[in-house]
Parts: C-alpha cells; sequence; structure tokens
C-alpha cells in the first residue's frame, strides 16, 4: 500500500516539475507566426531570410507560413497560429482589404498582431498593435535631395516611373518632386514607366536618350526601383555614353545588383528599402511583452542612402541574403 | 488566284497604319528618321521600332501559323520566360553556349509538343490546352530562377540581345531569318495549304487526306520554338532572366499583332508577313509614346486608339462603304484557296 503511495506521489511529483518545465520554458522563448505573402521578388525572400536570422539572434521561435500571394491562405494561416497560441502574429498583406474578421479573432485572443512592410485598410486600428514599414515618399525625397546635392541643384532628370497607380510609383515620385519643386535648377525632362521591370527600364531609358539629343541633354536618371536602373545603365551604355558618368544614376531599393553596378562606377546611389522589417517588430514586441507598453502604431524603418565608395563591401555583404 | 485577290488594295490597311504611325512618330519628333552607326551597330528611333519590335515579331510568326488552324496559343509569353530563364541559369553554371540555345530551343520545342499533343489528339479547345501552360509555364520558370533575377556576364549569350551582324541589332537578324525559314516552308511546299485546310475545316481536311494531327502538332511545335528564341533574345538583352515579368502579356500582344496582319481568328488564310507588320504598327506605337512624352496614364490609351482605327479599316462590315477595287475583299472573309499556287498573302 505504502509503496503504491510513494510511487503515485513521485509520479504527480514528476508530472508536475514537468509541466512547471514546461511553462517555463513557454515563458523564455517567444513564439512568433509570420504570414509571409509569397516569395514572388529577391526582396521578399530576403525578408523572410532576414526575419528568420533576427529571430534566432533574440532566441525566438519563428514559424512561417507562406501564403503564395493569397489573402484566404494568409487568413488560414493566421487562424491557425490563433489556435496554436502563439505570442504573436506577424503579417506581410498581400492585399489592403478584407483582415477586420481575422483580426478580431486574434484580439479576442489577445495575440498581438505587427503588420511588415506594407499597411492595411481597417476602420478599427486597435486590431493590431504596430505596423513596421519604409516610408516611400521620404525615400523618393532622400533620392531627391542626394542628386541635389551633387549637382548643386543644377540637374535635367530624366524618370523612370514604376508601375502606373501603384502605390510605390505614386510616392516615390511625390517624394522626388518635392526636392525639385525646391530647387529651381532641377527639372523632370521627361517621365515614362518602366513598369519596375530591366526590359522595360532599358528600352525606355532608349527613348529618352534618343528624344534628348542621344543623351546630351541629359544630367540624371532616377528611376524608382533598382531594376530598372539596371536596364537604363545597360542603354546608356549602348548609346555610346558612360552611366555614373555621362549620365548620373540613382535610384531606391538597394537590390545586391545595383551594389555590383555601383562597385564597377556604372550607378551612383541607391536608397534602401530595408528587408529587416521583423527586427524592429521583435524588438517592439519583446518591450511590450516586458512591461506592457505599446509601441507607436507606425514605426518607420530607415531609409539609408549607399554610394559607390560602400558598395564592394555592400555587395559582398548582401549578395547571400537575396 | 482570283479567289486570294493579291495585290497591295487588300494589304493596304496594314502598310497604310505602319506608315501613318512612323509618320506620326516624325511628326512628334523631327529625328525618328535620324540613323547613325554606334560601335558598329545602328543607333536610331527607327532601329528602336525593329529591335523591340523582334520579339513580338517572332512569336507572331508561331502564332500565325497556330491561328491559321482555327487555334491560339496562350503559353508563348510563359515560353519566354521559360527559355530565357534555363538559358540564363545554365550560362551562370558554366554550359557554353551552343549547349545553352539547344536545351532552351527544346524546352520550347517540349513546350510546343504539350500543346499540340492536347489540342490534336487529346481534342481539347486551344485557348484552354494552352491556357494550362501559359499558368505553369511561368511558374515552371520561377522553378528554374528559383524566384530570382538570374544575371550573366557571358558576352556570347548577350551577343544575341545586343550584338549585331552587318550593323542590323542581332534580335532583328533572327526575326528575318524566323520569318524566311517559316515563308519557305509553309509557302514552298503544300504545309501552307494544309494549315489553311485544318483551320477551314478540320474534319474535310481529314477527310481529303491531309493528317490533321501531325499538321496541329507541327504548327504549336513551331510556335513554341519561335517563343524560345524570342526568349532568348529577352533575357540576352538585359543579360539577366526575370521569370516573373520576361514575356509577361506578350501572348495577348502576338495574337494582337497578327489580327491587326489580318489574319481571322475563324482560320484559313494566313498572312505571315502582314503579322510581322502588325506587330511593327504595335512597337512603333509604343515607341512613338516614349519619345512624344506623353505622361504614362496615356500610354494605353493612345495605343487602344490607334488599333481601333485599323481595326475598323478591316472591318468587313464598315469596308463595304469604302470604295474598293474589284475582287478585293478582306482577308479572312475568302474562302480557302484551291491550289498550292495561290496561298494567299505573299510572304
Amino acid at each position: 500500500m505504502s509503496r503504491k503511495w510513494v510511487i503515485s506521489a513521485a509520479t504527480a511529483a514528476a508530472a508536475l516539475f514537468i509541466g512547471l518545465g514546461g511553462v517555463q520554458a513557454a515563458d523564455k522563448k517567444l513564439v512568433v507566426g509570420f504570414s509571409q505573402i509569397g516569395s514572388e521578388s529577391g526582396w521578399r525572400a530576403a525578408e523572410t531570410k532576414t526575419a528568420k536570422a533576427e529571430a534566432d539572434k533574440r532566441g525566438i521561435d519563428l514559424k512561417i507560413s507562406d501564403a503564395q500571394q493569397k489573402q484566404e491562405n494568409q487568413i488560414k494561416a493566421v487562424r491557425s497560429f490563433v489556435a496554436q497560441g502563439v505570442d504573436a502574429i506577424f503579417i506581410a498583406p498581400v492585399v489592403a482589404t478584407g483582415w477586420d474578421s481575422v483580426l478580431k479573432e486574434a484580439k479576442e485572443a489577445k495575440i498581438p498582431v505587427v503588420l511588415l512592410d506594407r499597411q492595411i485598410e481597417t476602420k478599427d486600428p486597435s486590431l493590431y498593435m504596430t505596423a513596421v514599414t519604409s516610408d516611400t515618399v521620404h525615400e523618393g525625397r532622400v533620392a531627391g535631395e542626394w542628386l541635389a546635392k551633387q549637382t548643386g541643384g543644377k540637374c535635367a532628370v530624366v524618370e523612370l516611373q514604376g508601375t502606373v497607380g501603384s502605390s510605390p510609383a505614386i510616392n516615390r515620385k511625390k517624394g522626388f518632386d518635392e526636392i525639385v519643386a525646391k530647387n529651381p535648377g532641377m527639372k523632370i525632362i521627361r517621365t515614362q514607366s518602366g513598369d519596375f521591370t530591366r526590359a522595360k527600364g532599358k528600352e525606355v531609358m532608349e527613348s529618352f536618350i534618343k528624344a534628348e539629343n542621344g543623351g546630351k541633354g541629359i544630367c540624371a536618371v532616377y528611376a524608382h526601383n533598382d531594376d530598372m536602373a539596371v536596364g537604363a545603365i545597360q542603354a546608356i551604355k549602348e548609346a555610346g555614353l558612360k552611366p555614373g558618368k555621362d549620365i548620373l544614376v540613382v535610384s531606391i531599393d538597394g537590390v545586391p545588383d545595383i551594389f555590383k553596378a555601383m562597385s564597377e562606377g556604372e550607378a551612383n546611389a541607391t536608397v534602401e528599402l530595408t528587408p529587416n522589417m521583423a527586427g524592429p517588430a521583435y524588438d517592439a514586441l519583446i518591450a511590450f511583452k516586458k512591461d506592457g507598453k505599446a509601441p507607436p502604431k507606425w514605426i518607420q524603418t530607415e531609409s539609408a542612402l549607399f554610394t559607390p565608395d560602400t558598395a564592394k563591401a555592400e555587395y559582398e555583404r548582401r549578395k547571400d541574403a537575396y | 488566284m482570283t479567289l486570294s485577290a493579291p495585290g497591295p488594295s487588300r494589304n493596304l490597311p496594314q502598310y497604310g497604319a505602319l506608315i501613318a504611325v512612323l509618320l506620326a512618330n516624325w511628326l512628334l519628333f523631327p529625328d525618328f528618321f535620324a540613323i547613325r552607326l554606334q560601335d558598329g551597330r545602328l543607333f536610331g528611333s527607327l532601329i528602336d521600332v525593329l529591335n523591340r519590335g523582334a520579339p513580338v515579331a517572332l512569336l507572331a510568326i508561331g502564332m500565325t501559323m497556330v491561328i491559321a488552324t482555327r487555334g491560339v496559343d496562350l503559353s508563348v509569353g510563359a515560353v519566354m520566360a521559360i527559355s530565357g530563364a534555363i538559358a540564363a541559369t545554365m550560362t551562370g553554371a558554366g554550359w557554353s553556349l551552343p549547349a545553352v540555345l539547344a536545351a532552351s530551343l527544346a524546352a520550347g520545342l517540349l513546350c510546343g509538343l504539350w500543346n499540340g499533343l492536347l489540342v490534336a489528339v487529346l481534342r481539347i479547345q486551344p485557348i484552354i490546352a494552352t491556357l494550362i501552360l501559359m499558368v505553369a509555364g511561368r511558374g515552371i520558370a520561377q522553378l528554374v530562377t528559383e524566384g530570382q533575377i538570374v544575371t550573366f556576364t557571358s558576352p556570347a549569350l548577350a551577343f544575341i540581345g545586343s550584338g549585331s551582324f552587318l550593323t542590323v541589332p542581332m534580335p532583328v537578324v533572327l526575326t528575318i531569318v524566323a520569318l524566311a525559314v517559316t515563308a519557305l516552308l509553309v509557302r514552298a511546299t503544300a504545309l501552307g495549304l494544309m494549315i489553311e485546310a485544318v483551320g477551314v475545316n478540320r474534319l474535310s481536311s481529314a477527310g481529303a487526306g491531309v493528317n490533321t494531327p501531325v499538321v496541329l502538332v507541327a504548327v504549336y511545335v513551331w510556335c513554341g520554338l519561335c517563343a524560345a528564341v524570342a526568349g532568348l533574345i529577352v533575357t540576352a538583352d538585359i543579360r539577366g532572366a526575370d521569370a516573373n515579368n520576361a514575356g509577361l502579356w506578350l501572348e495577348l500582344d502576338a495574337i494582337l499583332a497578327v489580327v491587326v496582319g489580318g489574319t481571322s481568328l475563324l482560320g484559313g488564310r494566313f498572312g505571315l508577313v502582314l503579322s510581322v507588320v502588325g506587330a511593327l504598327i504595335i512597337q512603333a506605337m509604343n515607341t512613338g509614346i516614349l519619345l512624344s512624352g506623353f505622361k504614362p496614364e496615356f500610354n494605353l490609351i493612345v495605343k487602344a486608339g490607334v488599333l481601333l482605327v485599323v481595326l475598323l479599316l478591316q472591318s468587313p462590315t464598315l469596308t463595304l462603304f469604302l470604295p474598293r477595287p474589284k475582287g478585293a475583299r478582306p482577308i479572312g472573309t475568302v474562302k480557302p484557296p484551291v491550289a498550292p499556287t495561290s496561298g494567299g498573302a505573299k510572304p
């Protein structure tokens, strides 16, 4: 009888101990569910890779769900994260609308939600804790300011716009236009859409060069993304001009290939859209879990400007992340 | 011969439209026809029209054959992406140019074979059969490139996109060669007649002894090959394979070029050269818009307006009101030719 009692007591104690241990481990290690859009671009893949690396750095357990560009997959992922009882949910929303009901479910489960890289449209901002995104208008401003400084405020610019109507194209144009308006010597002489692609960037630049007296009237090209700039560089070369010297090249994104072009002296500046959206989100989350202080509704990532002097090192650093 | 009514009058809308668009470009931009040599290569806006129009012209050549059989190939844009992805990835892995070209063209051939078998043997409607590869093909290309833009530095492959032969840009040379070879195949043999026969009535032509499955598979394979060459050109041009964007929506431009060229979607008679002219009309408009300095928001509206006029000029109903020389009829409303020698539009 007593022997039986001892065994059951020991079992109970062991069970209690294991249970406690489990609770303790959960306390220590944060679990974050991340619903990623997919891997449609090199930048997106880099964002996922960086999110993993930053999670490892902080000892966070990151669960990634790839939505393959579909909102319904993202909604499913969020529901499954809620069911698993994760400590926080990160979403890179594929579209801006249609999130209210699933975010309400997360809110009822008291799981904080962080938006990465893109904002959503909702009437109830309490549905998410914070959004970590870059300011695309600011990116345009940074590119414009660099060019104004470099040319003493005198420059005839041709602009390669992104896809007509897309928000980065609208905002990157807006920011750049603000700087142009401030510098009477700066002028956008031609602007056309290059659809964010290399091929179209090259084709449009070819026409710009012909339209502006073989490129002699062009001081600089401002491209809304690096890929179009890479295409433009080839067009400039094929016209017998030197990109980076005869025509300055400034663009936005900071993908590895533009750093390569800069290290070869063919591009002059790029404004980075950092793929590290998750890092600031983890920090905000850890602070929130520690003392319950809610972060600001919008955490703006830095739009750093890079120039050829650091290009080689930056290229080496990036080529594996992308 | 009387049925096919050859002569300049029938081709007037196409050549007229091309000349009108070129003249409009010249009015907007006085240096439009200026051509000079740059690094041993012709350089000028007119050359841009030919050079940038080459991929769609190549697609249109293959597409003309398919449409003449009363089919359509929606997968050509995706096939371009696949062939480009293979070329860039293999070049990056150190393969030699002949191996790279062979693999890319073989991929185009396989894609065409797949489409052809679905249409000819399984008798799936062409628009659905080729839709499968249109959707899946881009995914295949993305698998090959692993979702990245794969760049390469090989000057040999880049030559296809930006090199020149006797000062003529390579894409233009390749298009001319493809046009000549296709024209020779279909006009110097009875193949063109068989294609038209299948397009007009598959059952009757089978009854008349045409091996319809072979003809159908052949045109889809040829279309796939043309798309693979176009894919090589765009990849070589930007020295990188962009699986997400290479050839995106170009199937629509190619179909448009064929229709603008006067070949009926109902199959039957086709005009190869006219399809290429159609492609050039589209590209001349694109280049003109870029030179004009219009806001990009107007691009599509201007394009649609010009195309509407060109297509209205070919409308059977409207052309009744236009004075026409006797015997001249819009292409596509004409009965199929009765003898191989009266093969419709001259190549």
